[in-house]
């Protein structure tokens, strides 16, 4: 048989098809069923992974801040404040005699800063139009993709304090 | 892997086919029989010989497969050609020297003798050697072989310049070292 070239070298094409087996580098079909048996156990773990790691995650501790004192922001007025760390720009109104809300001012597009517009008594986003409900922070037009985070107030004699945040 | 080797001895060969017949009753290949068997000379002649896959060490059914299905593993048995792979071209059956491939043209696939490998990686004898009455065909160890024949076992064949070196041993006078079959030699010639 002329298997080898003169300098010796046998020709790419019976390296790559041997006609011995354990040569052979192509891929059986059990290798890819056995890779892809693997991924699939290995993509279920993960996933089994993160939904526990999501059971034992602990609620967020949030601290307590006084944000306003009453009569301190007119009716349809606005203050803006931080919570719950001084890097997370937030937004007190005051809709009615009674009624404060707060909301965080990250829009939840592109986080671009919110404000409230009081004509049309929505909190609005400049970048892309998108524009909020005041009374309860959900998504009135524009794109982003789901309401606003609230922050919770809580009435103590006369300030307002803030007690956490409703993602 | 077995530490025993197969043999032929065609010389003791007595035509009663039972290699045959086990052969064919596997439950690999059922009804189909794996053994190549002939009559020497019929006519003339009582000599029959049953043989089995050599096993080269390359095998030539394997080099000239255009669709990559015939595989030796690494128990150095030449399979049958794998079925999804073989497009039943007989390549392998014209080109081995020992005329062993058998081409199933019903199933479109080439089979051939595995030497039993299911039974011989277990240590266990293949089935012709289990029922060859004569010990035509062997599965020993060569102490055994040694201590049992007068012939000797030789694995090297030649074709003309071809060179052949096998995983089965064939049992030759004494005084050979190897088998030099001129094909050429017995091929049908007009008589001038």
């Amino acid at each position: 048989m002329t298997r080898k070239k003169p300098d010796g070298s046998e020709p790419l094409w019976r390296d790559e098809f041997s006609v011995r087996a354990e040569d052979e580098r192509l891929v059986t079909r059990r290798q890819f069923a056995k890779f892809l048996t693997l991924t699939s156990v290995a993509m279920a773990a993960g996933n089994l992974w993160i939904v526990v790691r999501a059971w034992l995650r602990k609620a967020p501790e949030y601290p307590r801040v006084t944000v306003a004192s009453i009569g301190e922001v007119p009716i349809g007025g606005v203050k803006l404040f931080n919570y719950p760390t001084p890097n997370d720009p937030c937004l007190l109104v005051r809709t009615d005699e009674q009624t404060h809300v707060a909301y965080s001012q990250v829009c939840t597009h592109l986080s671009c800063a919110v404000f409230f517009n009081g004509e049309s008594e929505r909190l609005e986003c400049p970048c892309h139009r998108g524009s909020f409900s005041v009374a309860d922070g959900s998504v009135i037009a524009g794109p982003p993709p789901r309401r606003l985070s609230r922050v919770v107030l809580e009435r103590r004699g006369s300030e307002l304090v803030a007690v956490r945040m409703e993602v | 892997m077995s530490a025993r080797n197969f043999y032929i001895d065609p010389s003791r060969c007595i035509g009663c086919q039972s290699c045959v017949q086990a052969c064919s009753e596997c439950d690999t290949h059922r009804g189909q029989s794996m053994i190549n068997f002939d009559f020497i000379d019929r006519p003339e002649s009582i000599g029959s010989a049953a043989y089995v896959c050599f096993h080269c060490e390359d095998p030539t059914c394997a080099e000239v497969c255009p669709a990559d299905a015939i595989k030796k593993g690494i128990d150095g048995i030449v399979q049958s050609a794998l079925d999804p792979r073989c497009i039943g071209c007989s390549n392998c059956v014209i080109a081995c020297p020992f005329g062993i491939p058998k081409m199933k043209v019903a199933q479109e696939q080439m089979m051939k003798c595995d030497m039993c490998y299911d039974r011989t990686s277990a240590d266990l004898k293949p089935m012709c050697a289990t029922v060859c009455p004569s010990q035509a065909l062997t599965f020993a160890t060569p102490e055994e072989i040694a201590r049992t024949r007068r012939e000797v076992p030789t694995n090297v064949f030649y074709f003309g310049d071809q060179k052949v070196v096998t995983k089965v041993m064939m049992m030759v006078p004494a005084d050979v070292e190897a088998m030099s079959v001129d094909v050429v030699d017995y091929m049908w010639e007009p008589q001038s």
